[in-house]
């Protein structure tokens, strides 16, 4: 029980008057984000970085992922009493939480969802942190081989199991390592198509990308619908919540199920968004009267709401244990760490065990303080609706450009940051999937420097990718997980003639 | 019981109307990005294969895995203009409509100012400008709730930034006049 004790220290870190006020600031900070339109998870975390780069790494992952957590409740403010899903993951909560709201039951469906989302988060920290620290030990007998066969095999299968055209996931892909190895060149020095030009020197910087490919696009994508709403407000009283939370052991199953795909689906890329989804669609299946699902049913607001935040939580899991993010906003922090002076990866559980800890432990109680400030102030966030769009898009263009340009006190960043606003939003446009090219410019140089390391030590040999059984195996894993399309054709047509008439 | 009856009612009195003509089929955008990734392949590749694509005695140049990626992004593109030509031309979708590119210029074009302005008039004065100019004009919101808020959103932003944070942003004249 090492973990229990290395936990109990974390609780310690945390509890200082001023880690905890920034943990407020973060959680309402991050309500917020969910709540406005036109920005979600990652976009709140990468704009509200900035605000972090003074702190000391402990308090800034404390703030961010409190924002994080936040966005995560805030979405389903909007989705149950708009109609509107503030993310994508919370669009499975409005097929019954925007009934529920329509027949008056709106606190119900809104104490459902922030509850289930407590218990899917709480499902996957206590995943973290027993599973995390023994991924971390084991992976730290990990040379650079082994390293860029795990990179390999996160790349490949975005490849092989996204739901995207092929061509365009890997052009994504592609065009995130290119704009990666921009610069210099860690191992020769020399420097790598910069064409003459001085900004360019020091690289395309992640996260001013990614302010501009989720901020400024998502600000343009917008602004081409029709911006009015209609909604119900709500008010959450103590009866409410104590009526749904009595109702909540009967429902157990399905809390454990999606909190179990959740889980599943956020430590292997395959998202939020997938598991709200599933989680809805097998608590449907496994109903004794499926039809009465879309109609307001607080089973269909459990479900999704459950694995989408099991998921979005279990997401950190691969983060801190290996340095491979499993979401978008994951991928955000993990540029945080390294403008923190951090290096993500197992060697983060033995040489920053404060850090570490300090987080895990800020997840338990930003999800517990995250549950009692959206119960207790719900009309207050759904009241931010009321303030118009015209003025809250150049309130976040500003933000933006804060945060593009506080990385690196650059100007030329900025213009960087809206180029990347214009690629965001035509990609999205033309279905070019964007978390293959973020993950892809954050994970760039570290893949090439273990590709190039790992030939350094074997003397340009290639099959030193499957020098051990380990390594041999994560290769070919990940090669089989790139060709998984043509695999499974393979195997249906191997299955349609095995038997061959069915008439 | 909650009160549910009283509605939350926003309105948006500029928004795109919905017969508006195609401004762009998603057909020729996608001719036009692939065109442009091609293009961009090219270039790259042309650079990396003058700083060495070889592979070198210890493992690749620095040019290698660089290249490589020059050609998987070219033939991708090949590839998707390819699917776009195959496609039939009756299952054409809209990429933008014109009344939507006209909003989508209105939050565009501002924002280019602003960045443009930020270099002499520094971020907090730009930012005061822009978010008064977008309310008053792309939201017809009363001038006097334009001007307030987007002075109050300015001060708010140079407290936090500057006096809290300490994070540095481009300054103009208006701060230096007052010694910061």
């Amino acid at each position: 029980m090492e973990a229990l004790t290395l936990l109990a220290q974390g609780f310690v870190v945390l509890l200082t008057w001023k880690t905890l006020a920034l943990m407020l600031v973060g959680l309402v900070l991050g309500i917020f984000v969910g709540v406005l339109p036109g920005l979600g998870g990652p976009n709140g975390v990468a704009i509200l970085l900035p605000l972090t780069f003074t702190m000391d790494p402990t308090s800034a992952i404390v703030m961010l992922s409190c924002i994080y957590w936040g966005a995560l409740f805030g979405g389903a403010i909007t989705s149950i009493l708009f109609n509107i899903p503030g993310e994508a993951w919370s669009v499975a909560t409005t097929f019954d939480g925007y009934p529920m709201a329509q027949q008056g039951k709106a606190a119900e469906a809104l104490t459902a969802a922030f509850t289930s989302s407590f218990i899917g988060s709480l499902v996957a920290v206590l995943l973290i942190t027993f599973l995390a620290p023994r991924i971390a030990s084991f992976a730290l007998r990990f040379g650079p081989p082994e390293f860029f066969a795990v990179y390999l095999l996160t790349f490949c299968s975005f490849v092989g199991l996204g739901r995207e055209a092929k061509h365009k996931t890997i052009i994504s892909m592609t065009l995130g390592l290119l704009l990666a190895a921009i610069g210099m060149d860690t191992v020769s020095g020399k420097l790598r198509m910069t064409f003459g030009f001085d900004p360019l020197l020091r690289g395309v910087n992640f996260l001013v990308a990614v302010i501009g490919l989720f901020g400024i696009s998502e600000i343009l994508l917008t602004m081409e619908e029709r911006l009015a709403l209609r909604g119900h407000s709500a008010a959450i009283s103590l009866g409410v919540v104590l009526k749904v939370w009595k109702g909540l052991p009967r429902y157990w199953v399905t809390l454990l199920r999606s909190s179990a795909i959740g889980c599943w689906l956020g430590i292997t890329p395959g998202g939020a968004i997938a598991a709200s989804f599933m989680g809805y669609n097998l608590a449907k299946r496994f109903a004794k009267d499926p039809s009465t699902f879309g109609k307001g049913r607080i089973e269909g607001v459990f479900a999704p709401e459950t694995a989408a935040h099991a998921s979005g939580t279990s997401a950190l899991l691969p983060m801190l244990a290996l340095g491979i993010p499993g979401s978008g906003t994951a991928a955000i922090l993990l540029g945080g760490l390294m403008v923190w002076g951090l290096n993500p990866g197992p060697l983060l559980f033995v040489e920053h065990k404060d850090f570490v800890w300090g987080l895990i432990a800020s997840m338990y109680l930003g999800n517990l303080v995250g549950l009692v400030i959206v119960l207790t102030t719900v009309p207050i966030f759904a009241a931010i609706l009321r303030v118009p769009f015209s003025a809250v898009a150049p309130m976040i263009v500003v933000s933006c450009a804060i945060g593009a340009y506080a990385i690196q006190n650059a100007i030329f960043d900025v213009w960087l940051m809206l180029l990347f606003g214009v690629v965001g939003y035509v990609f999205k446009k033309i279905g070019v999937p964007l978390a293959p090219f973020t993950l892809a410019l954050v994970l760039g140089n570290r893949s090439e420097d273990a590709f190039r390391l790992s030939m350094i030590g074997a003397g340009g040999d290639l099959r030193v990718f499957w020098s051990n059984g380990l390594v041999g195996s994560i290769t070919t894993l990940a090669l089989i997980l790139l060709l998984w399309p043509l695999v499974g054709k393979v195997l249906e047509s191997a299955g349609r003639l095995w038997r061959p008439l069915k008439t | 019981m909650p009160e549910t009856d009283t509605e939350i009612v926003v309105d948006d009195p500029t928004a795109p109307s919905e017969d508006s003509p195609a401004a762009a089929t998603t057909r020729r955008v996608e001719v036009v990005v692939y065109l442009l990734l091609l293009a961009l392949a090219l270039l790259l590749g042309f650079d990396n294969w003058r700083s060495g694509m070889g592979w070198a005695s210890d493992g690749p140049q620095s040019g290698y895995l660089p290249f490589y990626l020059c050609v998987i992004l070219g033939g991708a593109s090949l590839f998707g203009l390819c699917v776009v030509f195959m496609r039939r031309r009756d299952q054409e979708k809209t990429f933008v409509t014109r009344a939507q590119l006209r909003r989508v210029l209105q939050v565009f074009v501002p924002t280019f100012l602003f960045c443009l302005f930020m270099q002499w008039l520094g971020l907090y004065v730009a930012s005061f400008l822009l978010v008064a100019g977008f309310m008053r004009f792309i939201g017809r919101i009363a001038l006097w709730k334009s001007l307030l808020a987007s002075f109050l959103f300015a001060l708010a932003m140079f407290a936090t930034f500057e006096i809290a944070f300490d994070v540095i942003m481009p300054k103009g004249p208006l701060e230096a006049a007052f010694g910061f």
